[in-house]
């Protein structure tokens, strides 16, 4: 019976890994890349990022100086080295806490439900209803510049997503049949929630999280190119392209840092969207 | 329908006023002063000066009595008084919003033209080139940085090609058209001033695509997504079970579901253009809120501050009670 | 054109004149799935056809490839999916030979179908008259105003009331019934002649499917329209179609006429379904065991080299595990695909396996669990700020005892609240009103501290095996939780050894401790669901309708599983299912359930021999039974936003009166026999097994 029938050919292994995984392996790559060049920026930079020569200004890249020097004759190329640690800092740190307190908060609220839960999410409408840049400008402005106060002006308005993302996931877990079935084992409030909502409700929160990175970094970068952000002479990418941006003729001190900016974004995104078809059963094939 | 449209404005308005009492709560509680801001150094170091000046904006009264002279001025249709520009903040805010609600609009024009139908040709042609160029233009835009991108496009098509004109709403010798709407586009074209018009408009090109950039991603991405989530439902395979064309399942059956959660994201989008005009407005000259924001801001200027606050947040709760609305024009399921 | 010329000229049955050819004939269809893991093969050499104005029903277990049978015909398979091999000629015309072009000019036109979920099935945002009006308009058959006449009249030919109204509202408007309805009257827009129904009527209420089938019957002889039928049950199929054809594993096994297969299988696979189920019609007896195959259908990936079905089957014989039986003539008209019974063998009656005795009639005084006017009402989210809430009634007023060592059954349409009963007994929910006392200890409005202790004595099955079991936690951590959590034992080995005790308590191997639920079938999931159950060795086990998603041939496995451990531990039983027969089966007493009120509560027997209230009257009558009369119950339940006054059953009641604008109150009748009717016992529908 088995009679032999042409069967079209099945993708092979390393098509198939590549394709459900390449292009978050590309993202985790380079935000690899980046760490490990902010990790190790004082042995890698080939000048001080603070190294004045006035003598040296606004030179094109060159062999001593890859990516130029800037309008004080500081290397270009050492000041992106040191800049991809404060944006590594800012970003991560900003979604970090931010992730987490929201995270609590929304967690908190879906399962005490009642005055609690209205009160709190009336408060973080309450921060959504400003668009977060206005308002995170208004705050930094107040602080004063700054890398942490510029962090913390960040941080009110980034959590509040994260409030409402997590309540809602946990609200969907609470109705889980496994979620009921603790309940009737007779578990307690603490392990139902560590246990059983938890760990079921944090995938998406992942994702969030690594697509959020890239969008931290690149808030962050704009108040610098404001002037909001870091002290100078601090080596940061958005402000020195803020520096450059009058420099059409020296296009190099405005372009690499943004170049710089793009492609750690682009690398968080990867990996997020990857996460995210990893997570997703409905993705998978 | 009408009961909800009603409580849900009310909503809106306590919103809005709650809103202008966590900025001022913001700017009165953090160390920033806004008489250094504004005396400068030397003028500071006079303690006779300071008094005086801070007695001048009632700076010197309590906390609360202040935000209730804001509120009083509130009710009255009156913002207050802009420190920096010595003019009522109601007035700035007329003079500034018409450049950015342009600028804003034909970004979202934009946005909604370029990325729905790339969403869409995403999804038909899935794990084709075409999905695959989507999505790098998707990620692109969403992952440049604004003001980079502004700087870029500035200095290649004004600086470099020289095929753009530069910084600005209108060439520096122009004169603007009489004014009407504020809108240069409009004001022209009521004009009959083609030449301020053309002007106009080419100086529109590079902001409103820098301004777009971000949007479109992430329409293009939300589009693609919704796409393939409606092609899956079992209406689909209904529908081409009962024999029709491809292009008409996709435009006719597909197309008015993925078209709900892109409203959504649409109505947050424009918003966010109105408010994330600051970069792109500094970097192209271009005399708009976002300019004034920034400015006020940096300044400490608080009476323009908690003006733009309360008109920014009012805006931004129109937008959402018109997303929610446009809704019911979408979806019966939520038409009561 | 008329249908019923056409029906005259073509008559039903297999003996038709050669001269005429049939309206579908499909010769070795071979369908693949192109999986990262290997081609399977989803239909594997499938043949039948369909004359004009006949009806074929396709029965099979999930997987067996009746639904992907169903769409190589339409040509609507999607990626990964692809037809390799074989031919179908639909009216003389190859279906594999048509141009797209072609194929879309045939669907919906002279060849329509009917799917699954008539939830999903119908676009939201697109009036029901557009959804109806757009295929008889693409296939150029009517003129728009011709096509809205038509659509109005199609749908009130399905039985929908005041069809020039809805036909221009939108599909959420619509119960799921009514949604089947427009999806049927969908499929003859063109008049076609061949209807495909895949799986039409399983996700609806027992009472709307009668009314479903009844209509597709009907439709069929008015029309003369084909139908081929797709269901996982016998008797839905025995209710519409002369003939069957049973699948297992991509194959047909079995085709014959519909009454000879339920009469006399003459594949043990077909047999196995017969007998896997309970029928209402036929009378119990002592053993409550049903047949049951063990093992799960071949993967797909590696076939055996003989009969398919050999690993599971127990008539096998030799030559069934090396060579492939091919589909052969058993008996005049009737094709199986087995050695044994094409060597003439015949398979025996089912029943008679032995069980432990009878058993024993419960003779404990005071009830394990007494609910007393227990109320659950949902408050639904405001609409507006200052709005009113409107409230779901979920339950309206339960009075129940359940003896110790009994199982008591809960029966009712979807919406009737048997659910909420089963989250308020074991206090998942709170109560609104009312009284649970479980083992003299009232628990409606403990605390759920105060609960806790009393946890290991009550415990839940779930109805859902996919999701009633964490799906990040391995089976281990899950059966060994509830024993730390409550210090039945510490972590580690003592933990682990009753782990593997439960787990071959429920006839799953112990060593699969460290696995993860995914790993595991449904069936397999729900045997995990029941250990977990039993880990902290309760008296009382509430089972939410624990096998309704499980494949016939499954459910009685667990079904059996369940009789067991009763009879071993002395087990008392909730059980929540909307399946009849299986409950008539399983459960001493059965309580019917309606808009959250207890309409009847009787001994099992004596409540479907002759049942009092009649509700519980036409539920019964609703069973797919082939050659039965039944009487259908019109119309669909109440919504319970707003309870109906008087008796809740009024507006449907086949024998309400004026009286009935009354609440009749739960009155005993006879002994042990409890209705809320003012008239008990007068609707009267014909013979029930005895």
């Amino acid at each position: 019976m088995s009679a032999a029938i042409a069967l079209p050919a099945v993708r092979s292994r390393r098509a198939r890994l590549w394709r459900r995984y390449g292009l978050a392996g590309v993202g985790a790559g380079i935000v690899l890349a980046w760490v490990l060049v902010a990790a190790f920026a004082p042995w890698l930079a080939p000048w001080p990022p603070d190294f004045v020569d006035v003598t040296n200004r606004l030179r094109p890249p060159s062999a001593a100086h890859w990516l130029g020097t800037d309008a004080l004759g500081r290397d270009c190329f050492s000041r992106l080295i040191f800049g991809a640690r404060i944006s590594l800092l800012a970003g991560i740190s900003v979604v970090a806490i931010g992730a987490a307190f929201g995270t609590l908060v929304g967690m908190v609220a879906a399962y005490a439900r009642g005055l609690a839960d209205a009160a709190l999410m009336r408060l973080t409408d309450l921060v959504l209803c400003f668009p977060p840049i206005i308002l995170a400008l208004a705050i930094a402005a107040a602080l004063g510049i700054g890398t942490r106060n510029t962090i913390i002006a960040m941080l009110v308005v980034w959590w509040p997503k994260f409030a409402r993302l997590a309540r809602a996931l946990a609200l969907v877990q609470r109705s889980q049949e496994y979620v009921e079935a603790a309940v009737v084992l007779g578990l307690k409030p603490a392990r139902i929630l560590g246990r059983h909502i938890v760990p079921n409700a944090i995938g998406p929160l992942v994702v969030l999280v690594t697509l959020d990175v890239g969008n931290a970094i690149i808030t962050f970068a704009g108040l610098s190119f404001l002037g909001l952000g870091v002290v100078p002479p601090t080596a940061e990418w958005g402000a020195m392209v803020a520096e450059g941006r009058e420099l059409v003729e020296q296009w190099w001190v405005a372009t690499f840092p943004g170049l710089a900016i793009l492609t750690i974004v682009l690398g968080f995104n990867f990996l997020g969207d990857g996460v995210r078809d990893w997570l997703d059963p409905k993705a998978r094939r | 329908m009408l009961r909800t449209l009603v409580t849900r404005l009310a909503g809106a308005a306590i919103m809005a006023v709650l809103a202008t009492l966590v900025i001022f709560l913001i700017a009165n509680t953090v160390p920033g002063d806004p008489v250094l801001a504004q005396l400068g150094d030397i003028a500071a170091s006079n303690p006779a000066t300071v008094l005086e000046w801070r007695a001048k904006w009632g700076l010197d009264l309590p906390l609360w009595e202040r935000y209730g002279i804001f509120l009083q001025g509130l009710a009255q249709g009156d913002l207050g008084t802009s420190i920096a520009s010595q003019r009522p903040v109601l007035d700035d805010i007329a003079q500034y919003a018409p450049a950015t609600v342009e600028l804003a609009s034909i970004a979202f024009a934009l946005a909604l033209g370029t990325g729905i139908p790339l969403g869409i040709a995403a999804a038909v042609w899935r794990d084709t080139w075409v999905d695959a160029a989507a999505r790098v233009i998707s990620l692109i835009g969403v992952s440049s940085p604004t003001f980079w991108l502004a700087f870029v496009m500035l200095a290649v098509f004004y600086g470099g090609l020289q095929i753009a004109p530069g910084p600005g709403r209108l060439d520096p010798i122009a004169f603007p058209p009489e004014e009407v709407t504020g809108l240069f586009l409009v004001d022209s074209l009521l004009a009959g001033d083609w030449e301020a018009f053309h002007d106009a408009a080419a100086h529109l090109v590079l902001p409103s695509i820098v301004l777009a950039a971000a949007t479109i991603g992430l329409i293009t991405r939300t589009t693609r997504a919704a796409m393939l989530e409606a092609m899956g439902q079992d209406y689909v395979r209904v529908s081409r079970a009962k024999g029709m064309r491809e292009s008409y399942t996709i435009l006719r059956h597909v197309l008015p579901n993925a078209l709900i959660p892109v409203v959504t994201l649409g109505g947050l989008a424009y918003a966010n253009l109105l408010a994330g005009a600051v970069m792109t407005e500094t970097v192209f000259s271009w005399p708009g809120l976002g300019r004034y924001t920034f400015r006020s801001a940096a300044a400490l200027d608080f009476p323009a501050i908690m003006g733009i606050t309360l008109v920014v947040s009012v805006t931004y709760l129109l937008v959402n009670l018109a997303v929610d609305l446009s809704y019911a024009l979408l979806d019966p399921r939520v038409r009561r | 054109m008329t249908a019923s010329d056409r029906l005259e000229a073509q008559p039903q049955g297999v003996n038709r004149p050669p001269s005429i050819p049939p309206t579908l004939e499909v010769r070795d269809l071979r369908t693949v799935f192109l999986t990262d893991a290997g081609p399977v093969r989803a239909v594997d050499g499938v043949s039948f056809s369909v004359g004009a104005g006949e009806t074929l029903g396709i029965v099979g277990e999930s997987g067996s490839g009746k639904s992907v049978t169903a769409l190589s015909l339409m040509r609507l398979l999607e990626e990964p999916a692809r037809i390799v091999g074989g031919s179908m000629t639909f009216q003389g015309r190859d279906l594999l030979a048509m141009r797209p072009e072609e194929l879309r000019a045939l669907r919906g036109d002279r060849m329509a179908m009917v799917f699954q979920d008539p939830m999903t099935g119908l676009n939201p945002v697109i009036r029901i008259l557009r959804q109806l009006t757009e295929p008889m308009v693409a296939h150029g058959r009517f003129t728009p105003p011709e096509a809205k006449q038509r659509a109005v009249g199609l749908l009130g030919r399905m039985g929908i009331t005041a069809p020039e109204k809805t036909v221009s509202r939108f599909p959420h408007e619509f119960s799921g019934g009514m949604r089947q309805r427009v999806m049927l009257a969908m499929g003859f827009a063109n008049d076609p002649a061949l209807l495909i129904a895949d799986e039409p009527t399983t996700a609806l209420d027992v009472t709307i499917q009668a009314q479903i089938l009844d209509l597709l019957r009907q439709l069929n002889a008015e029309f003369g329209t084909a139908i081929v039928l797709i269901s996982h049950d016998l008797g839905v199929i025995g209710a519409v179609c002369r003939r069957v054809a049973v699948m297992y594993a991509g194959e047909v096994v079995e085709e014959a006429a519909t009454a000879e297969v339920l009469a006399d299988p003459r594949h043990p696979y077909a047999w196995a379904l017969v007998n896997a189920v309970p029928r209402i019609d036929q009378p119990l007896g002592e053993d409550r065991r049903l047949v049951s195959i063990e093992g799960a259908p071949p993967d797909a990936l590696a076939l055996p080299a003989g009969c398919r079905f050999a690993p599971r089957c127990p008539f096998k014989i030799a030559r069934c595990e090396t060579e492939h039986p091919p589909l052969a003539e058993v008996a005049p008209g009737r094709l199986a695909r087995c050695w044994v019974t094409q060597a003439g063998q015949v398979l025996p009656r089912a029943g008679g396996a032995g069980f432990g005795g009878t058993r024993a009639a419960s003779t404990a005084t005071e009830p394990l669990l007494a609910v007393r006017g227990l109320v659950k009402h949902f408050p639904l989210p405001r609409e507006s700020l200052f709005g009113a809430r409107r409230v779901v009634h979920a339950v309206n007023g339960i009075d129940l005892d359940v003896a110790r060592g009994e199982t008591l059954g809960i029966v009712g349409e979807s919406g009737c609240g048997k659910s909420t009963l089963a989250r308020l007994i074991t206090r998942i929910h709170a109560p609104t009103a009312g009284s649970i006392t479980f083992a003299g200890q009232e628990i409606a409005t403990a605390s759920p501290a105060a609960i806790r202790p009393l946890r290991r004595r009550m415990q839940m099955v779930f109805q859902d095996p996919y999701a009633s079991l964490n799906p990040r936690m391995t089976i281990g951590d899950i059966l060994a939780e509830p024993l730390v959590a409550h210090g039945v034992v510490g972590r580690g080995a003592a933990a682990r050894e009753r782990v593997r005790d439960l787990l071959s308590t429920v006839g799953l191997n112990p060593a699969w401790e460290a696995r993860y639920p995914h790993e595991f079938s449904g069936g397999q999931r729900q045997r995990i669901s029941i250990a977990r159950a039993l880990a902290l060795e309760p008296e009382f086990i509430v089972a939410d309708e624990p096998i309704s998603a499980l494949d016939v041939n499954i459910q009685a496995q667990i079904l059996n599983l369940m009789l067991d451990l009763q009879q071993r531990m002395g087990l008392t039983y909730l059980f929540i299912a909307h399946d009849l027969a299986v409950v008539r089966h399983l459960c001493d007493r059965v309580a019917v359930l309606y808009l959250g009120q207890v309409m009847e509560s009787a001994p099992a027997g004596a409540l479907f021999a002759r049942p009092l209230h009649p509700y519980t009257g036409v539920l019964i009558s609703a069973v797919p039974v082939p050659g039965r009369t039944r009487v259908v119950l019109q119309g669909e339940p109440p919504s319970t936003l707003v309870l109906p006054t008087g008796c809740v059953f009024r507006a449907r009641c086949p024998i309400a009166r004026p009286v009935c604008a009354t609440a009749p109150p739960l009155a005993e009748h006879a002994p042990g026999r409890w209705a809320a009717c003012h008239f008990p016992g007068e609707f009267a529908h014909g013979e029930m097994g005895a």
